[in-house]
């Protein structure tokens, strides 16, 4: 047994592993990124954040996903007036 | 008297030449796959559900989530007929029913954007079939939940030895779960640590067996085992998937490779012969006509609607190429066949004699996988050497780890569509992943308890369950057939088994609502008259929806190059 092959059988393996549940840990993810969101746009839509100082220097990080945010959420058009996403 | 190996080998060499021949044209001439075909893997990849995957992982999971409890449980009831009808309708249909549903469903999947077949429905059936289509989910998760909680119930108490190793595979997975999430290490050596201490636990377990009292708080022990089942279930459906349900799920699939491989070897070696005669003429009295009972026992092993599900849900979404269909779709059906196969010949040659065998085959639903751990552990003695008691723990527990991932993936599930179903009613307690999960528990137990109030109905429904699966693999069926007369193929070879499951599953519905009737069992008639009105409606959707595509049995159009 050379190592290569040792190599490609654990790496099979993990893909065994991780393959069925590539998506529902997908999902989780983007559902506590959503909260994320929340928390750092919930200012701008009217929701108070006593951190919002903080959470303030996150938005220009986060622009750019905001627009696959909003919609996921409902709202076919950006909700909010200074981020004109479509 | 018959030897074992030649059912195995005629058996083999039927799935193998479906595999060879039978595959091969239904790839070429009906499915018509294409090399050149852009998958939704590649189409819409994305890195989470579509991703290109190597083919042969592809077939690993793709037959470790459609294989489980259930092609063990089937055949090794059904042989109560003899080992004839189980082994015919095991073989046959694995090559013509199982073979072209599960690998049609993947291929109409793939032809449409990797859609899943719930949402394939509503396109090619009609509004209505999406709703039926969720009913009869619903109606067998349901169904299998209660029925394997009563597997796993009557295994650790006719096999108290596999209690340690069946609980204590739950701390293993965990330990592998944890291995995996907190550090990038490949799989190899958690997998061989695990798997160690699982075969470990199996001697623990043969050396301190455990049983309850045989009354504990009034109840019998039956009870409080199938009460403690549904808790684990209900805690382990709302666990993160990766804690427990991932690592629990990859050890199954590695421990069936394994099992497979103790069965077939031990076969081989130790060749016993197999006492049940072809056809059982000296049948217990009040077993129920072979026909149609035989096609609704035995469904996963023949013919199983859950497949389509995974079929068309997940692997779709990560096939490379689409010729891998055949291999994925096909091959998980045959090697599904070949453990129903397994079944049926530990329940059948496992036994030193035919009056031994007939004092376990007492009564329709008897036998079981009780008879499929005892037989299968005589086998597996006889051949490897393998103390019998430590033979028996391990397929107890090879037996109790599937039907408990079932029983936490399909309770997870029914929180969906509860939820969903929630959700749209504008039923506030509903919403929540505990008001969800507690009603799906409910329902569970309801059906346990509610068709033998020992907990013991879960036996009872097996059959029932096997009409709804039926009843979805015909539907998966008949969309294929749509979807092949859209295109001017032939149709005969999706047609035929859609036919048939019809017949079958309607006919055993009718006579399962009368014998219930008759038992007074009201919740179990219940259950019945729904899937009846699922079946019907099923059956009035497929004439009229083909009847509008001018079908044709053997296509005369020019095969395209």
């Amino acid at each position: 047994m050379n190592r290569t092959w040792l190599n490609s059988l654990s790496e099979g393996l993990a893909e065994f592993y991780r393959a069925p549940y590539r998506q529902t840990l997908a999902r989780e993810a983007r559902a506590r990124d959503d909260v994320f969101m929340m928390l750092v746009f919930g200012e701008s839509l009217g929701v108070p954040n006593p951190a919002h100082p903080y959470t303030l220097e996150l938005m220009p990080v986060l622009y750019e996903s905001f627009h696959d945010w909003h919609t996921r959420m409902g709202h076919e058009h950006s909700p909010l007036d200074n981020v004109r996403c479509c | 008297m018959m030897n074992s190996i030649v059912l195995l080998v005629i058996g083999l060499t039927g799935m193998m030449t479906g595999w060879f021949f039978y595959s091969k044209f239904i790839a070429k001439r009906i499915y018509q796959l294409d090399d050149n075909f852009l998958t939704p893997a590649h189409e819409f990849r994305d890195g989470v559900d579509y991703v290109p995957t190597n083919r042969y992982v592809l077939w690993g999971h793709h037959f470790t989530s459609v294989a489980g409890a259930a092609p063990i449980v089937g055949p090794a009831i059904a042989v109560i007929w003899g080992w004839g009808p189980a082994f015919l309708w095991v073989v046959l249909g694995t090559i013509f029913f199982a073979g072209v549903h599960d690998f049609g469903a993947l291929w109409a999947s793939v032809r449409n954007k990797g859609r899943s077949i719930g949402a394939l429905s509503e396109t090619l059936l009609g509004a209505n079939a999406r709703s039926m289509f969720m009913l009869v989910m619903f109606l067998v998760l349901l169904m299998v939940n209660a029925a394997f909680a009563t597997v796993i119930a009557t295994l650790l108490i006719k096999f108290p030895s596999a209690v340690i190793p069946v609980w204590g595979a739950i701390v293993v997975a965990i330990g592998i779960g944890q291995a995996m999430y907190r550090s990038s290490l490949g799989l190899l050596w958690p997998s061989v640590i695990g798997v160690t201490l699982l075969y470990a636990l199996i001697f623990v377990g043969d050396a301190v067996p455990i049983s309850l009292p045989e009354t504990m708080f009034g109840v019998s022990d039956n009870i409080v085992w199938v009460v403690l089942l549904f808790a684990y279930a209900g805690v382990a459906s709302v666990l993160p998937v990766w804690m427990l349900l991932q690592p629990r799920d990859y050890i199954n699939g590695v421990q069936l490779f394994i099992a497979l491989g103790f069965i077939y070897l031990a076969t081989l070696l130790a060749a016993p012969d197999v006492v049940v005669p072809f056809l059982n003429h000296d049948a217990p009295e009040n077993t129920p006509s072979i026909v149609p009972l035989l096609f609704v026992t035995i469904a996963c092993g023949a013919i199983s609607g859950f497949h389509g599900l995974v079929s068309s849900g997940t692997s779709s979404k990560q096939l490379d190429k689409e010729t891998d269909a055949r291999l994925v779709g096909y091959g998980g059906a045959v090697g599904e066949g070949l453990l129903a196969l397994a079944a049926i010949i530990c329940a059948t040659a496992g036994f030193a004699s035919l009056a031994e065998w007939k004092a376990v085959y007492t009564h329709f639903g008897a036998g079981s996988v009780g008879a499929f751990v005892s037989g299968g552990a005589s086998i597996i003695s006889n051949g490897l050497g393998l103390p019998a008691g430590v033979a028996a723990t391990m397929l107890t527990v090879t037996a109790a780890l599937f039907a408990g991932t079932t029983m936490d993936t399909g309770l997870r599930l029914q929180r969906y569509v509860i939820q969903e179903a929630a959700e749209i009613a504008g039923i506030e307690p509903l919403k929540g992943t505990w008001g969800a999960t507690l009603t799906a528990l409910a329902c569970c137990l309801a059906i346990a308890f509610g068709a033998g109030t020992d907990g013991a109905g879960g036996m009872a429904i097996w059959p029932l369950f096997g009409t709804a699966n039926q009843l979805l693999a015909a539907l998966t069926l008949l969309m294929v057939t749509v979807l092949l007369a859209q295109q001017g193929r032939s149709t005969v070879y999706t047609l035929a088994p859609l036919c048939f499951l019809l017949v079958m599953t309607l006919y055993a519905l009718l006579l399962q609502i009368g014998s219930f009737l008759g038992q007074g069992n009201y919740v179990l008639t219940l259950m019945a008259l729904a899937i009846l009105g699922a079946a019907l409606l099923v059956t009035v959707t497929a004439v009229r929806v083909l009847r509008k595509t001018g079908f044709e049995l053997v296509s005369r159009s020019p095969v395209r190059p």
